[in-house]
């Protein structure tokens, strides 16, 4: 049994997605979708405690051999992040249950469930899989549930930034397999670590380079990088808040997972030196991203959309990790991965909550929040102190680390450039803060009245974890240090 | 070289900027997938050309051929014919209900919409003058 947990995880919701369906009652297809999502979770668990102590699993589905059939391989790169989607998945889900009840008709419940679940198994399957195709098929799985899940709300603005979405979503995964069909013509095989064996023997080819390029965009555009980024904003900001707090956790994470593993695990880094600048492409992008979405987020009205623009800079910074191009900066990239997936999903949560107490995103509905909703609001705080990177924070340790890897690198224009930015996010944390303690109430009412449990306790594991992994770094630190040193030793 | 011997890529590549123009150049929201979905065919005939071995027959095993096409581009392809009618279909689905919501499926129109909800929410955070100590310069238009 134990030997098959890799392909249980992405199973075992592939196969519940359609049950429920079947089961119909809108609250059992939720506590359903909770142990669906928890059992994934406790696999992760088990294969990320394998993974250090024993080393890389290899699965191979339905017992054929590596280059020929599907393999399935967890290192301690998508080890960690398995662990990192399913968990927040599995929070998530246990405050959807109140939250939609609000957001969403009653009719819809069931297939809101059944396009999470599905969203969750192509993020599972992107993660797991050792073949390239297999990731393209898992990429579209995740991208069309996404396209439910943002479409499936009652803003009639959701639709186009769906659609929108849906636009720009094809074109980027028609360019990946633009990629790997090319890839195919040169080497003949699938496999990522077959790949990777074949390529150098090539490297020379126009036909190679263009795979990489296309690669590139596609993958650029699925993890929203500036100024492949305009999808991101409105799909956020007029998603149901569950989708948004999912959506913007996970699913760029895994975008960032998949250039990581092709840039490191396949192409190899040899080859991405000779043949693209990438690192000064990515180091340009990065930094304009930060601080151009920075500065809009300062001026949004509506608090979704403003943390999703913060959520185009924080991708700015993963991105300047990358950059950098040495293991400290990957392990930098890598911290802020996690940790940004924490922050975002605590703040998208718990706006979720206000969200079902006043309905309504506007800031400027939030005045006087702060009595009408004190633990609600504190959420909201400390996920934004964590954005800005204020000690005892996961947004400081991974700061901190990007800082010291572009220090170690030389870079410290760039690192003052980053340390600027962090000021930036300071003024738009600030306003919402403004707008939740210090202006006085709009809507007078006593109806308002502090969330309900079964939100406040996921918001708060969330909260308590941003505080946690900001002072205790042994799991991230240590797990990102692992991946980024097995990544620079494949090759 | 031989131009005319590559015909296979030139067809791939000319379907392949003719659907991502009309995807750039069109408002019309159904234009725009008709678009999409010329853009993804072409690179179903990349896959589908790249598999052809010059000379060989169907992959069906029989003792009076002894050259045979790759299939497994062919087989691949179809995974990804599936995902462009998932895509297609979800993205007519998203125009039905557009027209629905918004009464148009020309970009311009729901554009001008969504500025009209825009302005909406400015004035009612910063339109009334007493009603905010933030930004009360005369906002409110």
């Amino acid at each position: 049994m134990t030997a098959h947990l890799p392909i249980l995880q992405v199973i075992i919701p592939l196969l519940a997605a359609p049950l429920c369906l079947f089961i119909r009652i809108p609250r059992i297809v939720g506590i359903f979708a909770i142990l669906v999502s928890a059992t994934a979770f406790l696999i992760s668990c088990g294969l990320l405690q394998e993974v250090i102590t024993g080393g890389t699993l290899s699965y191979q589905l339905g017992g054929w051999a590596a280059p020929w059939g599907i393999e399935y391989r967890i290192d301690k790169l998508n080890g960690y992040l398995l662990l990192l989607v399913s968990g927040i998945s599995t929070i998530v889900l246990v405050a959807a249950q109140t939250s939609i009840s609000k957001e969403l008709p009653e009719n819809r419940h069931t297939f809101f469930y059944t396009a999470y679940l599905l969203c969750l198994t192509g993020l599972l399957g992107i993660l797991a899989t050792a073949d390239a195709f297999n990731l393209f098929v898992f990429l579209e799985i995740s991208a069309l549930s996404s396209y439910t899940l943002i479409a499936i709300g009652t803003d009639r603005r959701a639709l186009t930034a769906s659609y929108q979405y849906l636009v720009m979503g094809t074109i980027g995964a028609t360019f990946i397999i633009i990629g790997v069909g090319l890839m195919y013509m040169m080497t003949g095989t699938l496999n990522m670590y077959d790949l990777a064996e074949r390529l150098p023997a090539v490297y020379e080819s126009k036909t190679v380079l263009s795979a990489f390029g296309f690669f590139i965009v596609g993958v650029c555009l699925k993890l929203a990088l500036f100024p492949l980024h305009l999808w991101l904003p409105n799909a956020y900001a007029y998603a149901p808040s569950i989708t948004t707090a999912f959506l913007a956790a996970t699913s760029t994470k895994v975008a960032v997972y998949v250039l990581i593993r092709y840039i490191f695990s396949i192409f190899g880094i040899e080859f991405v030196d000779m043949s693209l600048p990438l690192g000064d492409i990515f180091l340009f992008l990065g930094l304009t991203g930060i601080f151009v979405a920075s500065v809009a987020a300062i001026y949004q009205l509506n608090i979704k959309r403003l943390f999703a623009y913060s959520s185009v800079a924080q991708i700015g910074y993963i991105i300047l990790g990358l950059a950098i191009g040495t293991e400290l900066g990957l392990t930098a990239t890598l911290l802020h991965l996690f940790n940004h997936a924490l922050m975002k999903a605590a703040i998208f949560l718990a706006i979720g909550a206000v969200v079902y107490r006043i309905g309504s995103a506007q800031l400027s509905h939030y005045a006087g929040l702060g009595k009408k909703m004190p633990w609600t609001m504190a959420a909201i705080v400390a996920g934004g102190l964590s954005l800005i990177g204020v000690p005892l924070t996961v947004g400081f340790v991974s700061k901190w680390y990007l800082v010291v890897a572009l220090l170690d690198k030389g870079w410290w224009p760039v690192a003052v450039l980053v340390l600027i930015s962090s000021l930036i996010a300071v003024i738009y944390v600030w306003r919402v803060v403004e707008w939740i303690y210090l202006t006085p109430p709009r809507i007078i009412t006593d109806e308002i009245k502090e969330a309900p449990m079964s939100q406040l306790i996921p918001i708060w594991i969330l909260v308590l974890a941003n505080i946690y992994f900001g002072v205790d770094t042994r799991l991230t630190v240590g797990v990102s240090k692992l991946a980024a040193q097995s990544l620079f030793g494949v090759n | 070289m031989n131009i005319i011997g590559l015909y296979n890529y030139w067809i791939v590549v000319v379907l392949m900027l003719i659907g991502f123009f009309i995807v750039i150049a069109h408002e019309n929201l159904i234009k725009k997938l008709v678009g999409l979905s010329i853009f993804q065919t072409s690179v179903f005939f990349l896959y589908i050309s790249m598999g052809k071995v010059a000379g060989a027959t169907a992959p069906i095993l029989d003792e009076n051929y002894q050259l045979y096409s790759n299939p497994l581009p062919h087989v691949l392809i179809l995974t990804a014919i599936v995902v462009g009618i998932a895509t297609t279909a979800m993205g007519l689905a998203l125009v039905v209900r557009i027209y629905e919501a918004y009464g148009s499926i020309e970009e311009s129109d729901i554009q001008v919409q969504d500025n009209n909800d825009r302005l909406e929410d400015y004035l009612e955070a910063y339109g009334r003058k007493n009603d905010t100590h933030l930004f009360n310069q005369d906002k409110d238009e």
